[in-house]
């Protein structure tokens, strides 16, 4: 017999029937079920198959703990693997399906796996697939396969169509978790005025007291708690909110399904939304999940936790089955099996201690229930699902003392006592501590904390416990945050039949045996990873002692579910095993998350174009109006070159490089760093941070400087500009200018207080231009008004202040190019209209713009360095820049860079290459003397390669083993990664006119 | 995540930060010549196990660099100043 909804009760909409499927048979589910409630009302059994051995699995808990019910949600973009249908709220048109199974989850074609179970234990991947070969290439192979038959939901590759939420919130009290408990201290806290957010992952709140039958007294509690909470504008209260990290400095990670319980969300509202909480105070009142007993076949459908089976009849008015059988260690079943046999269902209790109290086992009896003390339930038997229960009398360890009875049942209900979520306690704290009072981890008192425990999660019992919890954790969180609690009589606990909690009296049995200690058949501790009694065993026999080594070895307690229901069990297990206690064995870490996050849901919005910001300069959209195709360079987009026609990357970067050789080319260099140095000490701090000396240079000038790190390596270079006394103008490379201009601060804040400079970015104040090539003064001189730009009035590292159409700018004359060129700098927001007047002027001359493409070719034409040299490897030496070290002075760096290591003379030195090739080098490309064989790390690197337009040939630099000594070698130029070799030869790396004639016309 | 009191802009997030290392560690004068001294400073640091005066730099703020306790066993933090004011 299976599951069939009650006529009455139940916290359910019978007036309305939703349409909601499974694996395409039509559900029997109303407003207020889960997807689980709704399979179990419409008689769906077997809902799942196992993860390693494919069998039958139903639905076996209430909550996020349930290791079974994982389905496919929804279909298209919107599916979704791994969705728990204990939490799935139903909707209209919600379509479900069976994972990891086929053809159908009720006859599964992979379900003779289990034939093979012997060899599938505990290491056996390990063992089998990695251990008997060497490398992993035998285990890959076999991966392939494994994964298939492994395993659990199929994620789809199509994007997500919808919009996750990211929220960021603080709030004087968070309390998680809006049972008896949280309620309660939310309403405390909530009178005395303080800002509190309440959360819970039910869409209802009320927790377990939503467990109880409706009507009961506890239904009035909860109205008026609610009614009264609601009426509070200071308090938030979240549901279908899970708090699923708690972090340092009081922070916490809430996810809220704001619309997974819709077709798909509505009026533009998120799918999801992440809440990233700073809350002064938190009360966890996140209560306790209920723990099963091992026996053999327990992961049979039909097997349950009794408090499920409790939670499916009072609120979802559905009874998994007319013969249940219930198997306890604790008072908490005496509760469900009351229940259950009001509700019409023929109960049998086995309780494994001796005698039962008469104020439990009175009442029981009178209303026909079946007890059995000191006995429990040994085997679950049927095929696919419980047809009967095998019940032995048990000692206080649970193995069994005598003979068996079978007691024919369609559910076995289980209790082994509860064990308190303390996992978000413990992710911020510590490991919880065992409590043999009530045979479970709680949290440890510490004392200082601005984190307060209440209700079950602190073992608390009693529905009247409970309340008084919150209210007094409430109470320690107001008094630390100096507010007054003005009202702490919430409404008196009301009076529930067999309010006992589980604590009092519990045996702690863990799992049941025969006389031996053996199972009678497969008995699964984490029943989502297919984790058996025997696994542990057999780690304990290897040799595993620590249970964060039993945990990865067995993998117990890694699956989706976390072990919620298992690891206690597990680590049980292990301290009986080597004759430890639970405390002396230790439990394994929590950590965030509590549930399965959605990836989307963290990423919020931050994806594409918001995954990080994206820097224009101020020009860019007539880059992209002249059809340009861009780069990133860091956080910028770069023109990278300007296609003529249908011109490749290749044809237009050597095409635009030409150009500038010949007539006059611009080039948008608005990206680089640029930092206002400024200050009494501006030029002592310059002659510090740069190799090369500053105390001499004139307003008016400026000179090209080389910056190391404290290490003694190269970090950047760049020019910078004398504006007046006091006064200097640094310019970075793009990508090092945040940097630069960190460590000068660094500098300033920390070691030298007493240098009266400041450092200020203005690298989005100011644009800059490059016009170089032969023409370059001519285009100028006709535009600007204001300064003479001749060859005597202005030679190289002059700057002057002049005006472009009315608008004042600042050329600079430095030459990056190797040809006659100028650095036009102007204020960001006139940056348009100077290039215009500058194209506009540049007709005459065969002015063209050109990309960052082109800009390498004529400067590795040129043997300049630039970010592929100066990569954090490279020395003054290495990169021939030794001659710009001032020998007079002490600057950052100018110790270490003496280290032994930094000075050998083998240290690879730039050079450059000539490859007589149809091809070019591939950056990365190692060198290689000729000859030899091209393995190892080889002689050196190619670091920046391009096709010279000058010399009609493809050229590189690269940093070679005493490369100045090797000019004229012909070496390897080898690509691993593509097989190719090349050949070429070293030659100086001034490719082009090494005396600088052009760039001083 | 850590939030950090800057006396500038107030508690913050530790995103809004970047790390700094030792914060007690001491910048040779410019005109040392002894490179082990250079090598302290640059590459030799404690590993300590509980209180630390560590730089934060508020590099998405105000941009001043912070002397702060933390404690790298409970990740509990102290009292947070600007370098530049520290003794």
């Amino acid at each position: 017999m299976a599951g069939q909804r009650l006529k009455q009760g139940g916290r359910i909409d019978r007036r309305k029937t939703l349409n909601v499927r499974f694996d395409g048979r039509k559900l029997q589910a109303h407003p207020g079920d889960t997807l689980a409630s709704a399979l179990i009302a419409s008689g769906e059994m077997i809902v799942a198959r196992g993860f390693k051995y494919h069998r039958a699995r139903g639905v076996y808990a209430a909550g996020s703990e349930d290791p079974n019910a994982l389905v496919h949600l929804r279909t298209g973009a919107r599916h979704e693997p791994n969705a728990r249908a204990t939490t799935t709220q139903v909707f209209d048109g919600l379509e479900s399906f069976a994972q990891n199974s086929w053809p159908d989850v009720r006859f599964d074609a992979s379900a003779g796996i289990g034939l093979l179970s012997p060899f599938l234990s505990a290491g056996f991947y390990y063992k089998t697939f990695i251990g008997p070969f060497k490398g992993t290439r035998y285990w890959m192979f076999c991966e392939s396969f494994i994964r298939k038959a492994a395993g659990m939901g199929r994620a789809v590759k199509i994007n997500d169509p919808d919009n996750y939420d990211k929220l960021n919130a603080f709030c004087d009290l968070l309390v998680v978790g809006g049972g008896a408990s949280g309620l309660s201290a939310a309403l405390t806290a909530g009178r005395a005025g303080a800002d509190v957010i309440l959360v819970d992952q039910d869409f209802e709140p009320g927790g377990s007291l939503l467990s109880q039958p409706v009507g009961e007294a506890s239904d009035d509690w909860l109205e008026d708690v609610l009614l009264e909470l609601k009426s509070l504008t200071n308090v938030r209260i979240l549901t279908r909110t899970t708090a699923f990290g708690a972090y340092d400095e009081d922070v916490y990670g809430l996810i809220e399904n704001v619309s997974d319980h819709l077709l798909a969300p509505e009026n533009d509202q998120p799918r999801q939304r992440y809440w990233l909480v700073r809350s002064k105070q938190a009360v966890l009142a996140t209560g306790a999940i209920e723990r099963p007993l091992v026996f053999a076949n327990n992961d049979l459908p039909g097997v349950m936790l009794a408090g499920a089976v409790q939670t499916y009849v009072n609120r979802f008015g559905v009874l998994p089955g007319q013969r249940i059988v219930l198997s306890s260690n604790n008072n908490s079943a005496a509760q469900v099996a009351l229940h259950l046999a009001r509700a019409g269902a023929d109960v049998t209790l086995c309780d494994a201690r001796p005698t039962l109290p008469a104020e439990l086992s009175d009442p029981l009896l009178a209303a026909g229930v079946t007890l059995l003390t000191g006995k429990l339930v040994i085997k679950a038997i049927g095929r696919r699902k419980v047809n009967a229960a095998l019940i032995v009398p048990v000692d206080a360890a649970g193995r069994a003392t005598g003979a068996a009875q079978k007691v024919t049942c369609d559910v076995i209900g289980l209790s082994g006592g509860w064990s308190p979520v303390v996992h978000l306690w413990s992710q911020r704290f510590k490991k919880p501590v065992f409590d043999d009072n009530s045979g479970s981890f709680i949290p440890a008192e510490l004392g200082r904390e601005t984190v307060k425990c209440a209700g079950r999660m602190v073992a608390a019992q009693t529905l009247a416990d409970r309340i008084a919890s919150g209210v007094t954790a409430a109470q320690a969180a107001l008094a630390d945050l100096s507010l007054d609690a003005v009202d702490t009589s919430v409404p008196a606990a009301p009076a529930l039949p067999f309010d006992t909690g589980w604590a009092d009296d519990i045996l702690p049995v863990w799992s049941v045996t025969d006389a031996k200690g053996k199972t009678l058949g497969k008995a699964f501790v984490d029943i989502q990873h297919d984790v058996k009694l025997t696994d542990i065993d057999q780690a304990h026999r290897e040799g595993y002692v620590s249970v964060e080594h039993l945990k990865r070895y067995t993998t117990s307690g890694m699956a989706t579910d976390q072990g919620k229901t298992s690891n206690i069990i597990a680590l049980a297990r292990m301290a009986e095993l080597s004759g430890k206690t639970i405390p002396q064995t230790g439990t394994t870490t929590f950590r965030p998350p509590y549930t399965p996050v959605a990836i989307g849901a963290l990423v919020g919005h931050e994806h594409g174009l918001h995954f990080t910001a994206t820097r224009y300069s101020p020009i860019h959209d007539w880059h992209l109006a002249q059809g340009a195709k861009m780069t990133e360079a860091g956080a910028w987009m770069r023109p990278w070159y300007y296609p003529d026609g249908s011109e490749t990357l290749s044809e237009a970067y050597r095409r635009e490089a030409a150009h500038v050789r010949q007539h006059v080319g611009i080039v948008d260099v608005s990206t680089l760093g640029k930092i206002a140095v400024q200050g009494p000490d501006a030029a002592e701090f310059l002659n510090r941070v740069y190799i090369n000396g500053w105390k001499s240079l004139k307003s008016g000038r400026l000179r090209y400087g080389v910056m190391l790190r404290e290490d003694g390596y190269v970090m950047d270079d760049g020019a910078t500009a004398c504006l007046g006394e006091n006064d200097y103008f640094m310019s970075t490379t793009t990508a090092n200018a945040a940097r630069v201009l960190a460590f000068a601060e660094h500098l300033l804040q920390t070691a030298w207080k007493d240098m009266k400079v400041h450092v200020t970015t203005v690298t989005d104040q100011w644009a800059a231009f490059a016009v170089a090539g032969p023409k370059a003064r001519d285009l100028l001189q006709s535009v600007v008004s204001g300064a003479d730009l001749s060859r005597e009035a202005m030679p190289n590292n002059h700057f002057v202040n002049a005006v472009i159409n009315g608008i004042p700018v600042r050329i600079h004359r430095m030459s990056y190019s190797g040809e006659l060129a100028y650095e036009v700098y102007v204020a960001s927001g006139y940056a348009q209209q100077v290039w215009n007047a500058l194209h506009a002027a540049g007709t005459p001359f065969n002015l063209k713009p050109y990309g960052t493409e082109a800009m390498g070719a004529l400067r590795i034409e040129k043997g300049h360095v630039a970010g592929p040299e100066i990569e954090g490897r490279t020395t003054l030496n290495d990169l021939g820049l030794n001659g710009f070290a001032s020998s007079k002075k002490p600057f950052v760096g100018s110790v270490l860079r003496g280290r032994e290591v930094l000075t050998e003379a083998s240290r690879p030195t730039l050079v450059g290459l000539e490859l007589g090739s149809a091809q070019g080098a591939k950056s990365g490309s190692l060198i290689y003397a000729k000859g030899v064989a091209a393995k190892g790390h080889g002689e050196g690197w190619v670091s920046s390669t391009t096709w010279s337009p000058a010399l009609g040939k493809y050229i590189a630099l690269a940093l070679v083993q005493s490369g100045k000594s090797r000019t004229g070698e012909e070496v390897q130029v080898v690509n691993h990664l593509e097989n190719q070799t090349l050949s070429a030869k070293i030659v100086s790396s001034h490719f082009y006119d090494p005396a600088g004639e052009r760039q001083n016309a | 995540m850590l939030r950090i009191n800057c006396p500038v802009c107030g508690t913050r997030d530790e995103t809004e930060f970047t790390y700094g290392g030792d914060a007690t560690v001491v910048r040779p004068a410019m005109d040392e010549t002894r490179a082990q001294l250079w090598l302290d400073y640059v590459f030799n640091r404690d590993n300590p196990r509980g209180p630390h005066t560590e730089y934060w730099h508020h590099v998405q703020g105000c941009r001043q660099w912070l002397v702060m306790e933390r404690n790298t066993l409970t990740h509990e933090v102290g009292e947070c100043h600007l370098a530049k004011e520290a003794c």
